[in-house]
């Protein structure tokens, strides 16, 4: 226990013995990613409508930006023992927390996406004859979709980093060697969880960098 | 036919935009409404395809007052060329011009023929089909908008300050297309600009507005030059300048017409005019322009 925790840590990564297996890295990975993927996507479910709404019509700003205010101020693990107690040890209560803290960043893309657009293309589109739907799914949205994905980045990026605090209230994902490390004072594990999360986070951001590039729409930027 | 009955907008915010208007405006007619800035002629325009609701008064189309209309359905039976052409960034030139069409329901792929004979007629190169907006010149973006407005066959064509973007000599070129268009299709045509010689060109019928959408004077460019009705049409028409007085000099055997500075405005063709200045007009001028035909 004397040795550098970082060398420690990394040799924790190179063991072979832990790339399998149920409690191995690649099945706690997908079960990290797992969680991410459902507290975005039923965050996005609430958010990204209220959001279009909002930013088409103008109507309900204030009440959106604070409520989004709000959500962005509770921390999070606070949340998860709140909701814990409320609901029990299991998955429900994390879930239910990174939906919350994945709302306000889906909100305010979806908003600043339709808000963008420019009011002379949306007049021209209405003069066209398009309804009001028609106009945020055919202009709106395509135009602004960058923005969009920023936000769904944004919220992905926070609830990858945060997930890892499903196995504060006993479920799984890579949050399980930070806390059994915890647990155990092993902190070469600790060391590691953290870099897997940390990777984890830097790839999906990128990832979602590359999404926004190529959503961008073609023929507003003149090469 | 298009009638305005006392038609008034008032803005939120209380801008009189119009006070009371009213106007008659035929089937198959082209009227110019000119004026100065802020005199309430995209107002005006823009309460036929109900992007405007009248504070009171009506707009009717063929007698059908436009308020009892679904407005996407009337928008989509009226060309509506806008001011800096509204094009819309993310699509291609093809997919502007189909838009009406489409979203009333044609195949993509009739749409798209009808859109490359428009381009044909507009005078766009078939090369650009594929371009988007911020890739055309500005007049070529005012030509994709008027192949837009044409797009769906309307009867009625909005047309406002489509040229206003574009330099003396492409607006020129414009024009005279525009001309030929309308004597092949016959549209019914509202056409807005602030620019006086465009409005005598265009328009069968010319309104000059002051503000408020005030009426100063209606009727064809040969009544309205004859006999202004008050200074502030002289003036806005230029007569009072003798800006339109030309007369008649004769040099090297040629009737060559003069304005009022000296300047040889063109030259007389060989047959004098017969009366008859309005089918002469709409071939244009018997009077040949000068800088555009040198003579032989
Ligand atoms: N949406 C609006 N809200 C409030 N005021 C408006 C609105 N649109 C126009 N106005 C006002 O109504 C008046 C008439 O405007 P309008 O756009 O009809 O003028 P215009 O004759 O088309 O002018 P221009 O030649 O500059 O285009 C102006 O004073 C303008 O500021
Ligand atoms: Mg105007």
């Amino acid at each position: 226990m004397n040795e550098n925790p970082f060398t420690g840590a990394l040799a924790w990564l190179a063991d072979p013995m832990r790339w399998s297996g149920p409690a191995g890295i690649p099945a706690r990975t997908v079960e990290h990613l797992g969680y991410t993927a459902l507290g975005v996507l039923v965050a996005a479910l609430i958010a990204v409508p209220i959001g279009l709404y909002v930013g088409h019509t103008g109507r309900f700003k204030g009440l959106a930006v604070g409520a989004a205010g709000v959500a962005r101020a509770l921390p999070t693990l606070g949340l998860v023992t709140l909701f814990a107690l409320l609901v029990g040890i299991g998955l429900t209560a994390p879930l239910l927390s990174f939906v919350i803290l994945a709302i306000p960043s889906l909100l305010a893309g979806a908003y600043s996406a339709v808000e963008s657009a420019d009011p002379a293309t949306v007049d021209a589109a209405r003069a066209q004859g398009m309804t009001e739907m028609q106009i945020l799914t055919r202009v709106a949205i395509p135009l602004g979709m960058p923005l969009l994905v920023g936000g769904v980045r944004g919220a992905t990026v926070q609830v990858v980093a945060t997930a890892m605090l499903a196995a504060y209230v006993g479920a799984g994902g890579l949050g399980r060697y930070i806390f059994q490390g915890l647990g155990s004072q092993d902190y070469p594990e600790m060391i590691a969880g953290s870099l897997l999360v940390i990777a984890l986070a830097l790839v999906l951001d990128l990832a979602l960098l590359l999404l926004q590039r190529v959503t961008a729409p073609r023929g507003t930027a003149v090469p | 036919m298009i009638g305005f009955e006392n038609v008034r907008k008032e803005y939120p915010g209380g801008t009189l935009a119009v006070e009371d208007f009213t106007l008659e405006i035929a089937s198959h007619e082209a009227v110019a409404l000119v004026g100065t800035s802020g005199s309430g002629k995209t107002t005006l325009m823009r309460m036929i395809n109900r992007m405007v609701d009248p504070t009171s008064g009506r707009v009717t189309i063929d007698g059908e007052d436009v308020a009892g209309m679904n407005p996407v359905a009337l928008r989509r039976s009226i060309g509506y060329v806008m001011q800096a052409s509204g094009l819309l960034p993310h699509r291609t030139v093809l997919d502007n011009i189909t838009t009406v069409p489409v979203l009333r329901g044609t195949s993509k792929t009739a749409a798209r023929e009808r859109a490359r004979e428009l381009m044909h007629i507009v005078g766009l190169d078939p090369a650009l089909a594929t371009r988007y907006p911020a890739q055309l010149s500005g007049g070529q973006q005012q030509r994709v908008g008027v192949a837009r407005g044409l797009a769906a066959d309307p009867n009625i064509l909005l047309m406002d300050e489509p040229f206003g973007a574009v330099d003396p000599i492409v607006r020129d070129e414009l024009q005279g297309e525009l001309q030929r268009l309308q004597r092949e299709l016959r549209k019914t045509i509202v056409f807005v600009t602030h620019d006086i010689d465009e409005a005598f060109r265009i328009g069968d019928r010319v309104v000059i507005l002051r503000p408020g959408g005030r009426i100063a004077q209606v009727g064809t460019p040969q009544e309205i030059l004859a006999a202004p009705a008050d200074d502030f049409v002289a003036s806005f028409v230029g007569a009072d300048r003798g800006a339109r007085t030309l007369h008649i000099e004769r040099i090297e055997g040629r009737d060559v017409i003069v304005d009022a500075d000296g300047r040889a405005a063109g030259v007389l063709s060989a047959a004098p005019a017969r009366g008859g200045a309005d089918e002469d007009r709409a071939d244009g001028t018997s009077a040949s322009t000068a800088g555009q035909e040198p003579p032989r």
